[in-house]
């Protein structure tokens, strides 16, 4: 095995959600670090409606651009299901940062298999462990910020709190916000970043810092 | 030379603009489109760029360029290539004097393609040298060189990404704009004996062709990215190998440490063959791995290599069922397959069976007029028989329920000959022909210039979204811009249907249900070749801004709006049944409010 020195994560949602958006501000927060990024991210037909990801990998020792199952760090997802979907790619140990209000596809009215919100929610509290499981109220972080356009930045403010993005702290995520978001948006994706706080559930200390 | 942050396709622009290219033309498709935006957005003066009607109009214009002495630049998707097949086939004879280079991105999985096809096969086809990049750095360095190889040989030569190196990231080192080589074309210099292709120059050329590629094969040994490298270091004496090339290189990578005695072959230019590197490869080794996406060509080459030079060593790969013979590799797929074939031993964590989880096929865009188009024919045309033959690009998703109106879908604009050859056997269907006005431009004239020829009887339906969506929204003829930032005349649609003959030809908002309805049922009944086309813009690019709602005291939970439209902004309350309408998603574009039957839905304006 090649060292592993990087940091691993996942960002997964539904196409329109912002996961590419969301992984180009992490990779810009983990260069103001000086630390190399690769990333690898869904792009194409996939992006109406349908499940993306971006791999991104922080840090010296990674090769590829995509993670491999069961090496990922942490997950961080903009849609229950979706962290899901991308459990397997969770190393043991590795932290889940979810939103909590699920995106109902077409399929679920139209004769696909329904969303069953309850079973994911417990399946993902039963296998990630309530120590390393972080769930975002995001209704409630709508409310505050009086839009959802802003959730993937909620999320990631809220992975940086819970220590998941390795190097990369909450200061970093705000430089990057700052260098590359546009002036309209700027405020509301600081105050996505920082105001998430109290919206976040999770059971590990560093989240209350 | 600076390090910037830029995904594969940018960093191949950036490359080509190092090498100070001339003409860039293309045409878009996953996963290639990004390599002509870029040279769009960051060209400097004299740089000529454009979006070609299709593949093999780019390829002819970058062909021209370098006849004059230029050096040009065509990009396509793997399948833009079979599309661009006739005029590459006989360029390879006839060749080029400023540097060439074909970028052709193939798209293992497939991820958002029609085939799993191989460029490097279609390379050793045509007897063009292919370069194959493992990362958007080596990708930037290889566009620089691939000029270099065209020029000098007077061929072209074709690079070939993969998705995961157009789209994966990376901190690239590039050149400055200051830096940039320039490059002065000399101009086309006449000689009937050298552009002219007949087949006495042809004898002559693909005598030359072979000659060439068998040096060339001796050379590319020594091409510093085809490489042997050993995990163990070089004294060590591995009786194992592994042969790669392109993305599965870093998977390789990401399974192999020092613990691991293996001598790993990486090759960068499958065609030629560098086939003394790989001597030296297999020499001392009992067995190897080839790891490969899409076909076995180093696999193929490897075995040829051993019965030519009198090699025992075993070939393993996608022919012997020891890599998956189809779909992309994975850092885990490669990682498996290396396992068997060290005899490694790793602990598998097993994942425990998830709960059944929503499947999330692409769909139609909240307010997309596509579907109001398709809803219009379904509806007219309820209780018949009839043929709805489908094409790409967004517009294929109609074949999603619950519009579920796409019948057939084959290659870009496939679906109107189709649509002739079903009815020559079945005559009592009513047939349709469902188009994007990309793809009318791009191959569908030529389809309904033979319908209406051969006395066809059929629909053409023309889906005019004024862009090209699928792929990103690009430009083309019926938009009136330019990739060089002109405004210029549209080519009207209309106007081409009457001058090929058409006398039916009627455009309609597809947003006016009633209106639409009226006219397929109107159209549908006339003779001959016959069109609509649907006129509304893609609502990506028109941004609308008006929102419908739904009156929760007068809607009914029939859900008539959910089961037949399937808009994504339409959610029905698991609860009450009610529907609510999603005002981040909805458009306002009306469609549902028109086919409420209570009219509990208003508030939306149409484009
Ligand atoms: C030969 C070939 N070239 C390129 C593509 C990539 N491609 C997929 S859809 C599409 C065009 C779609 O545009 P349009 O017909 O206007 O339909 P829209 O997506 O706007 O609905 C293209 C170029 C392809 N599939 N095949
Ligand atoms: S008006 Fe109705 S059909 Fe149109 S986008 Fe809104 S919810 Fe969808
Ligand atoms: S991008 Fe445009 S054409 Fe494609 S589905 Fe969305 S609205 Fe329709």
């Amino acid at each position: 095995m090649s060292e592993r020195r990087c940091t691993n994560v996942i960002l997964a949602g539904v196409g329109g959600q912002g996961a590419v958006l969301a992984s180009k501000l992490l990779a810009r927060a983990a260069m103001e670090r000086g630390l190399p990024v690769k990333t690898a991210e869904t792009i194409g037909m996939a992006q109406r409606g349908g499940s993306v990801f971006s791999h991104v990998r922080l840090g010296e020792g990674a090769v590829s651009p995509l993670i491999g199952r069961g090496r990922a760090d942490a997950i961080v997802a903009f849609e229950p299901a979706e962290a899901v979907r991308q459990l397997p790619f969770l190393r043991a140990g590795g932290v889940v940062v979810t939103s909590d209000v699920p995106v109902v596809p077409v399929s679920a009215a139209t004769g696909g298999p329904a969303y069953d919100l309850s079973a994911i929610m417990s399946y993902l509290h039963e296998h990630v462990g309530e120590k390393n499981l972080a769930v975002v109220d995001a209704a409630a972080a709508e409310a505050e910020l009086g839009t959802a356009r802003a959730l993937n930045v909620v999320l990631l403010g809220a992975a940086a709190r819970a220590g998941a993005l390795g190097p990369v702290t909450l200061d970093d995520l705000a430089a990057a916000v700052r260098a590359t978001v546009s002036p309209r948006f700027l405020d509301l994706d600081l105050a996505a970043l920082h105001r998430a706080k109290g919206t976040v559930t999770f059971a590990r200390s560093c989240v209350q810092k | 030379m600076h390090r910037e942050f830029m995904m594969g396709n940018e960093a191949m622009a950036l490359g080509a603009l190092t090498a100070g290219v001339n003409v860039v033309a293309g045409y878009p498709g996953t996963p290639s489109t990004e390599v002509l935006e870029t040279v769009a957005r960051r060209r400097p003066e004299g740089v000529y760029v454009e979006w070609s009607v299709n593949e093999k109009a780019a390829l002819e214009v970058a062909a021209g360029a370098a006849y004059a002495g230029a050096r040009a630049l065509v990009t396509m998707k793997q399948v833009g290539l079979n599309v661009a097949s006739d005029p590459l086939m006989s360029l390879s004879y006839i060749g080029v004097k400023g540097g060439m280079v074909v970028l052709v991105a193939d798209d293992p999985g497939p991820i958002s393609s029609q085939t799993e096809q191989d460029t490097r096969t279609f390379a050793a086809y045509a007897k063009l040298p292919i370069l194959d990049p493992s990362s958007p750095s080596e990708a930037y360095a290889m566009m620089c060189e691939a000029f270099e190889l065209s020029e000098e040989l007077g061929c072209p030569v074709i690079v070939r990404p993969t998705t995961r190196v157009d789209h994966g990231y990376e901190d690239v080192l590039v050149a400055g704009p200051e830096e940039w080589a320039h490059h002065e074309a000399e101009g086309f210099v006449r000689d009937p004996s050298r552009w002219v292709i007949f087949p006495a120059l042809s004898v002559r050329a693909h005598a030359a062709i072979e000659r060439r590629d068998a040096a060339l094969a001796g050379r590319l040994s020594g091409y510093a990215r085809n490489t042997v490298t050993q995990t163990a270091g070089p004294d060590a004496r591995p009786r194992l190998g592994v042969a790669t090339h392109g993305i599965s290189a870093t998977y390789v990578a990401e399974n192999l440490g020092e613990k691991d005695d293996v001598r790993v072959l990486r090759v960068a230019t499958p065609y030629p063959f560098p086939e003394d590197l790989a001597a030296d490869f297999l020499d001392g080794l009992d067995e190897v791995l080839c790891v490969e996406e899409l076909d076995p060509v180093i696999e193929r080459a490897l075995v040829a290599t051993c019965g030519r030079r009198g090699l025992t060593v075993k070939i393993c790969g996608k022919l012997t069922g020891d890599i998956q013979p189809s779909g992309e590799n994975t850092v885990e797929s490669v990682g498996r397959a290396l396992d068997a074939f060290l005899g490694r031993q790793t602990a598998v964590v097993p994942t425990p069976a998830p709960p059944t989880l929503p499947v999330r096929p692409p769909v139609l865009c909240a307010g997309c007029p596509h579907r109001a188009s398709f809803y219009a024919v379904k509806r007219a045309m309820r209780g018949r028989k009839t043929l709805f033959c489908g094409d790409i690009g967004c517009y294929t998703l109609g074949n999603a329920k619950p519009l579920d109106m796409v019948d057939t879908c084959l290659c870009m604009g496939a679906g109107i000959n189709i649509a002739q050859g079903v009815t020559h056997v079945e005559p009592d269907t009513t047939a349709f022909a469902f188009v994007g006005d990309s793809t009318f431009f791009a191959s569908g004239i030529t389809g309904v210039v033979n319908a209406f020829y051969n006395q066809a009887n059929m629909t053409l339906v023309v889906l005019d979204n004024s862009t090209t969506a699928m792929t990103g929204h690009q430009p083309h003829p019926g938009t009136g811009r330019t990739m060089m930032g002109q405004v210029v005349e549209k080519v009207s649609i209309e106007r081409v249907l009457r001058a090929i003959g058409l006398t039916v030809v009627e455009t309609v908002d597809p947003l006016d249900l009633d209106a639409a309805v009226s006219a397929v049922r109107r159209v549908a009944d006339e003779p001959g070749v016959k069109a609509i086309i649907f006129r509304s813009p893609c609502v990506v690019l028109a941004k609308p801004q008006s929102t419908s709602a739904v009156d929760a005291e007068r809607c009914v939970g029939c859900q008539r709006c959910v089961r037949e439209l399937g808009c994504p902004a339409l959610v029905p309350d698991d609860a009450t049944g009610k529907v609510r309408i999603d005002a981040a998603q909805c458009t306002g574009c009306t469609l549902c409010e028109q086919i409420c039957p209570t009219h509990a839905i208003s508030g939306g304006e149409r484009l």
